[in-house]
């Protein structure tokens, strides 16, 4: 098991920044919030970690 | 204090009289591209008649960030020196989220370069410098208050109808180079489509002149409390002179917005006190947008007439000034008729490629800046609600990506185990040289730089065998111990070899005549 990973790890992030808005495009709210969550679930799955996962829910709530 | 505007003399052209010859090249527009074209051309032996409709250089500092390769490019124009020392060499960009820093960037020149990651310096003395330069070169013949109103191509030739305070004429060249700006009245005439994208957002422009002890740093806030829900830029230039942007919306009135009553508390508000005074307002759109092609034949579009981004980024003028390296020498050798013209192709591939990366990354920073409702939006501000928490995060908030020239795909001979940085396609590194540089002693015409390596005397470039410092082992030769590199005139990297022969390097140097 390892940790999160929060410091700079994706080459050309610019480009999937794209790539991702791309995907949302002529998308609804609602179709947009799914693809939002089959994203998420996919990457769970790809991470396959649990501890790393755990770890991200919390980053992502912090405040 | 404020720029002092002083205009330049017109002169009846000759052609008012009587026919002008043929000439050689003329160059339509004497902003910074069309300057630097001339004196480009003139560095290769080539004459060439710029006509300009006007007689002031550029009113509003517009373009102010220059970046490296720009300087070393008006460098072999003979005013890089002057723009570096007037400029201001920033090299800090800090980026806000409401009222708190949520990331920086240190452009952290590398030691062993001449030229600096960026120099700020308004756009109307960059085209006073090269204004000057033009007019100490007997080999350009620069014509103020000459307004071209049509074109004719013809098979070998291009006709243009100019106008002028005493009558009209017209000009024949071999080939017309279109410098005229992001509204090309040469290229409406040629009735050309200009395609791309349009943002629907309009950013307020200012420069200020005031007195503050600022360092010379980028600062970029999205949605400060001072300037609610929108983004904002603060950068110095010399003279105490400052450049704001601030984003207004898309239905913001563009007249209304430019009048001081308005202008001025906005700025109040970004400042924090009203001992300022405004140098200059404007109110604009940004498009991306290029031409399909930038040779027609007989007349090459050169600059903003080719291709506009948005400024985020710094792409225009220094994408065009790369425009200008890129095809000075190969018209030169066109005209002179050491290459086909076939070598021309090269330069609507090659700067189409150079352009279609600077679409790419302005468009996406303004995407970032000004983003649509729905997932750009959300993506955008969670984008930087996370760089508050995660270092990752920090390098995903993109408030411009700043021009570094692109890489040209080549085909030249390549080794692995050379520095990637130094790879065919590249622009050549520069490195000292004793009390010179290396990129000095390149351009202008092929060189063979030999590095360790043997090499006997080759017909068409010049040999140079500069002693192997160590920077230059860590920029050309990485873990070989000798190679021989040949450079185009533009300072580009065309192949390299740890080990060739004569037959290899002949055949390279073919190839880049040939726009293999
Ligand atoms: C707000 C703003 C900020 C910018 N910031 C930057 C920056 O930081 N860095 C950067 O690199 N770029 C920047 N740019 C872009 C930069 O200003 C342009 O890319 C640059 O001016 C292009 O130069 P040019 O010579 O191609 O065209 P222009 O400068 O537009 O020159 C065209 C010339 O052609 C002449 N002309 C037009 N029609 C005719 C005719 N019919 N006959 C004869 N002459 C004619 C005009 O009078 C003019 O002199 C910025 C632009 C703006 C608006």
């Amino acid at each position: 098991m390892s940790h999160l990973l929060d410091t700079p790890n994706l080459t050309d992030h610019d480009g999937f920044y794209a790539e991702l808005l791309a995907a949302h495009k002529g998308l609804s709210e609602p179709e947009s919030h799914a693809l939002n969550a089959q994203l998420v679930l996919i990457l769970a799955n790809h991470i396959g970690d649990r501890q790393v996962l755990s770890e991200a829910l919390v980053l992502a709530r912090k405040v | 204090m404020p720029y002092d505007y002083q205009p330049f003399p017109y002169v009846a052209p000759p052609g008012l009289s009587r026919p002008e010859p043929r000439h050689r090249v003329v160059i339509v527009g004497a902003g910074p591209i069309g300057l630097a074209m001339a004196l480009e051309l003139a560095n290769h032996g080539v004459e060439s008649v710029i006509i300009d409709d006007n007689d002031v250089v550029s009113v509003g500092s517009r373009a102010i960030c220059w970046s490296k390769r720009s300087l070393e490019i008006l460098d072999r124009l003979g005013v890089g020196e002057r723009a570096v020392e007037k400029g201001v060499t920033w090299k800090v960009g800090r980026t806000f989220h409401r009222d708190a820093e949520v990331f920086n960037f240190d452009l952290l020149p590398e030691e062993g370069h001449k030229m600096p990651a960026f120099v700020n310096l308004q756009q109307y003395y960059v085209e006073q410098y090269l204004v000057e330069a033009v007019q100490a070169n007997d080999l350009i013949d620069l014509r103020f208050k000459n307004k071209v109103t049509g074109i004719e191509q013809n098979a070998d030739f291009a006709r243009v109808e100019v106008e002028t305070p005493d009558g009209t004429y017209s000009l024949e060249a071999e080939y017309l180079i279109a410098c005229d700006g992001a509204r090309s009245p040469v290229r409406g005439m040629m009735g050309l489509e200009f395609d791309g994208e349009l943002f629907e957002e309009r950013f307020l422009i200012a420069d200020i002149e005031m007195k503050a002890d600022t360092p010379p740093e980028r600062w970029f806030w999205f949605e400060p409390t001072f300037h609610t829900g929108q983004s904002a830029l603060l950068h110095k230039q010399p003279d105490n002179i400052y450049r704001i942007d601030l984003q207004l919306g898309w239905d913001a009135d563009p007249e209304e917005e430019r009048k001081p009553e308005h202008v001025i508390p906005r700025i109040e508000k970004v400042v924090g006190h009203s001992d300022f005074k405004l140098d200059w307002v404007s109110v604009y759109t940004f498009q991306c947008r290029r031409l399909q092609r930038f040779v027609h034949d007989r007349v090459i579009f050169v600059g903003d007439s080719a291709h506009v981004v948005s400024p985020f980024g710094a792409r225009g003028g220094n994408g065009g000034l790369q425009d200008v390296d890129n095809l000075g020498w190969k018209l030169a050798a066109v005209l002179e008729g050491s290459a086909e013209t076939v070598l021309l192709e090269t330069y609507d591939t090659e700067r189409i490629h150079g352009t279609d990366e600077n679409i790419m990354n302005s468009s996406r920073s303004t995407k970032f800046m000004t983003p649509a409702d729905g997932a750009e939006r959300l993506f955008r501000d969670q984008v930087l609600a996370l760089a508050a928490k995660a270092p990752f995060a920090r390098s995903w908030v993109n408030s411009g990506r700043l021009s570094i020239p692109c890489v040209y795909p080549s085909h030249g001979n390549d080794d692995p185990a050379m520095p990637r940085a130094s790879r065919p396609g590249t622009v050549a590194p520069d490195a000292p040289l004793g009390n010179d540089w290396l990129l000095s002693q390149l351009g202008g015409r092929l060189v063979l730089l030999v590095l360790g390596a043997e090499l006997d005397n080759i017909d068409g470039a010049e040999i140079i065998r500069p002693e192997v410092t160590d920077t230059i082992r860590r920029r050309y030769l990485g873990s070989e111990q000798r190679a021989i590199y040949l450079i185009r005139p533009d300072q580009v990297v065309a192949a390299r070899w740890p080990y060739t022969d004569k037959t290899a390097i002949e055949r390279a140097i073919a190839d880049i005549w040939r726009g293999a």
